[in-house]
């Protein structure tokens, strides 16, 4: 685990970033496996997993938060927001907490039903919210590790009518904006994208060299390497003393009206069969050849 | 319902991703009394037109973009063809990731996100994978237009119909955004070998072949044996083994080959969401109790640098033999 202090901020900088960050709480994604679905199929359950932040939601905060520093000093040289919507609970305020102790300036937390929300409601909040605040970047995950849509952020672009960097892989801060890497199946698009903008990240966000803001020295070896930073618990009790903000889906004037609808929900079939261990490498591929008759 | 499949072009050819956004297409066309048309767009419009009309398409039309893939520039063409139709498709490939939700929020509509099956019986309801595939979902959109991205594997390519669908050229629209993002440029990773995401045998490596050397000397003259697609491991796509677009998983590609083996992969939950409705699944794996066994029908306990060439070889005499 590698600590990250919250930095101080620094007084005077010209061009500070402002970067707001959306976060999703979902259960702990390593055990996925372990989610349930009630007896009459509409929902799915995960009891006794703990809430985690959205790994995808993490990688996009880290991004943000090596925008918007001198790590190398340890001073925050921008500001980031983090939006929650959803239920304000526990898990919840945890979650949000602990981005805010990474370093986040503050945070909003929209109230709501978690089953009054899909891709498009929270694309509109978040369009709304975007308004407000006029910052630099609306800066996504790609997914959620409980939907695994891949929606929200192309949607927000859209009302808001910004331009949008899907799975940016490699972000250099560039004259006005930004020149990014982004991975597409067919491989690895340069763009450049002026602010305001809206971004998403893929896996290799993290990777120590992905992430050059023009302010921490760009050779400078990021501790966490390819992981995000974590915040350690005395930083999450003080972050309760950061700016906060809860809102109703009211005050912003949008109605949860959703464009899809769920109806049922099942577990997969568990794969059929044992797993036969093989002594060796000629008993492995006669099984495939003669049995599996797959090669 | 009348249904238009969004083509994925790659320098003027539509890539074999298309061929499953038709299978849908078809299918719903089918149940439902309607006809399904391609929309070719990219640059290079007109050749992969010509290709597309071969699926038995009730038209096919071409859209000139240029200046490389940008939603940005897409978007707003595809909705200016997407008037008349209940349903838009397209594969959900990142092209289809990136593109469709923008087209749906441009004309008001709701996304059926990478599903993997349609039912028809009383409207159209969709299945999906969630929870990295440990739930599956069934769901609805609500809204007149149907905007959908279906999974690659999950959809088997369709075949050419025999006969050539007329070709008509379609409306354009001015780009989104213009002065704000622009496409530099691409590196097209090109591979000899078949596309990972339609490959009846993958062969896929971890974190344990410790280099691209090894990769290159040690896995693909097996991969190469069994005419197979490479893949990886995220931790082997993050250690730069081989290149990104190889990664198997819930963030990478979704494979369901007849033979997955999977060398030196642990077999996290994030790798098994993209692997696991693979028909047979084989682990070579050091360790006998590596997560890969919940879903390996065979598995080989052994060290993978011994195993792996001994295995290229029995596969060699078993095609000479
Ligand atoms: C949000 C999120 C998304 C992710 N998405 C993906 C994804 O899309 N795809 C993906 O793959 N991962 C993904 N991951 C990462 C995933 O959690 C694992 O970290 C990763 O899959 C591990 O890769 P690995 O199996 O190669 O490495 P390891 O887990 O390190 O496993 C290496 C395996 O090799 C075996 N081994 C070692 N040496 C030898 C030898 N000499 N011979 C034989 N066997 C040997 C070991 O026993 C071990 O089982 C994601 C993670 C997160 C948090």
């Amino acid at each position: 685990m590698f600590d990250a202090e919250p930095f101080p901020e620094e007084e005077e900088s010209e061009a500070r970033l402002k970067i707001l960050v959306p976060i999703k709480r979902v259960a702990d994604p390593e055990n996925a496996n372990k989610v349930k679905v009630s007896a009459d199929g509409t929902q799915v359950t995960s009891e006794g997993l703990e809430w985690a932040i959205n790994p995808f939601d993490e990688w996009s905060l880290e991004a943000a938060l090596r925008l918007t520093e001198n790590r190398a000093e340890k001073k925050r040289t921008g500001e980031i927001i983090i939006v929650g919507i959803g239920p304000n609970d526990d898990g919840m305020m945890r979650t949000l907490r602990s981005a805010l102790a990474k370093g986040a300036e503050r945070g909003i937390l929209v109230e709501a039903d978690d089953a009054s929300l899909d891709s498009s409601v929270v694309a509109k909040i978040l369009a709304k919210i975007a308004e407000k605040e006029s910052p630099d970047v609306v800066f996504l995950g790609k997914q959620t590790a409980d939907g695994d849509s891949n929606v929200a952020g192309t949607i927000t672009a859209e009302h808001l009518g910004w331009p949008l960097v899907n799975y940016a892989t490699q972000i250099t801060v560039a004259d006005g904006g930004f020149t990014i890497k982004r991975e597409l199946d067919t491989g690895v698009q340069t763009v450049s994208v002026k602010t305001p903008c809206v971004l998403t990240s893929s896996d290799r966000i993290l990777h120590p060299s992905s992430v050059k803001n023009g302010i921490t020295p760009d050779d400078f070896a990021y501790p966490e390497s390819d992981h995000a930073r974590t915040a350690p618990l005395r930083d999450i009790m003080k972050a309760k003393s950061k700016p906060f903000e809860t809102i109703t889906l009211d005050s912003l004037g949008i109605e949860a009206e959703t464009t899809v609808e769920y109806t049922q929900f099942e577990l997969p079939p568990a794969r059929s069969g044992e797993t036969t261990y093989v002594e060796s490498v000629d008993e492995l591929v006669q099984k495939l050849h003669g049995d599996a008759k797959v090669i | 319902m009348d249904v238009l499949v969004i083509a994925e072009l790659l320098e003027g050819v539509a890539r074999k991703t298309t061929h499953s956004a038709i299978t849908f297409a078809k299918t719903v066309a089918e149940a439902t009394g309607g006809a399904y048309d391609i929309l070719s767009i990219g640059e290079g419009s007109a050749a992969a037109a010509d290709e597309l009309a071969k699926f038995g398409a009730r038209k096919v039309i071409t859209a000139e973009v240029d200046g490389g893939y940008l939603a940005e520039s897409y978007a707003p063409t595809v909705a200016a063809n997407a008037e008349g139709y209940a349903v838009l498709v397209a594969t959900a490939s990142a092209f289809g990731k990136d593109l469709l939700p923008r087209v749906a929020a441009k004309i008001g509509a709701g996304v059926a996100p990478d599903i993997t099956g349609v039912n028809t019986d009383d409207g159209l309801s969709y299945h999906r994978p969630m929870y990295a595939g440990n739930v599956m979902g069934t769901m609805k959109v609500k809204t007149d237009v149907q905007v959908v991205t279906v999974r690659q594997s999950a959809f088997e390519p369709a075949a050419e119909s025999g006969a050539a669908s007329p070709v008509e050229a379609g409306a354009t629209a001015d780009r989104d955004n213009a002065g704000q993002i622009e496409a530099v440029g691409i590196e097209v990773v090109k591979s000899e070998r078949p596309d990972l995401a339609a490959a009846d045998v993958v062969v896929s490596g971890g974190r344990a072949l410790k280099s691209s050397d090894n990769f290159k000397s040690v896995l693909e003259p097996l991969v190469d044996a069994l005419g197979a697609a490479m893949g990886a491991s995220r931790a082997a796509c993050d250690a730069g083994y081989v290149s990104n677009d190889l990664q198997v998983g819930q963030t990478g590609k979704v494979v369901a080959p007849k033979l997955y083996i999977a060398v030196g992969i642990s077999g996290a939950i994030q790798h098994l969401a993209g692997m696991k409705g693979s028909k047979t699944i084989v682990a070579i794996n050091k360790d006998r109790e590596a997560p890969i066994a919940q879903v390996a029908d065979y598995f080989l306990v052994a060290d993978l640098f011994d195993a792996v060439p001994e295995m290229t070889s029995a596969v060699d005499k078993l095609a000479k033999s």
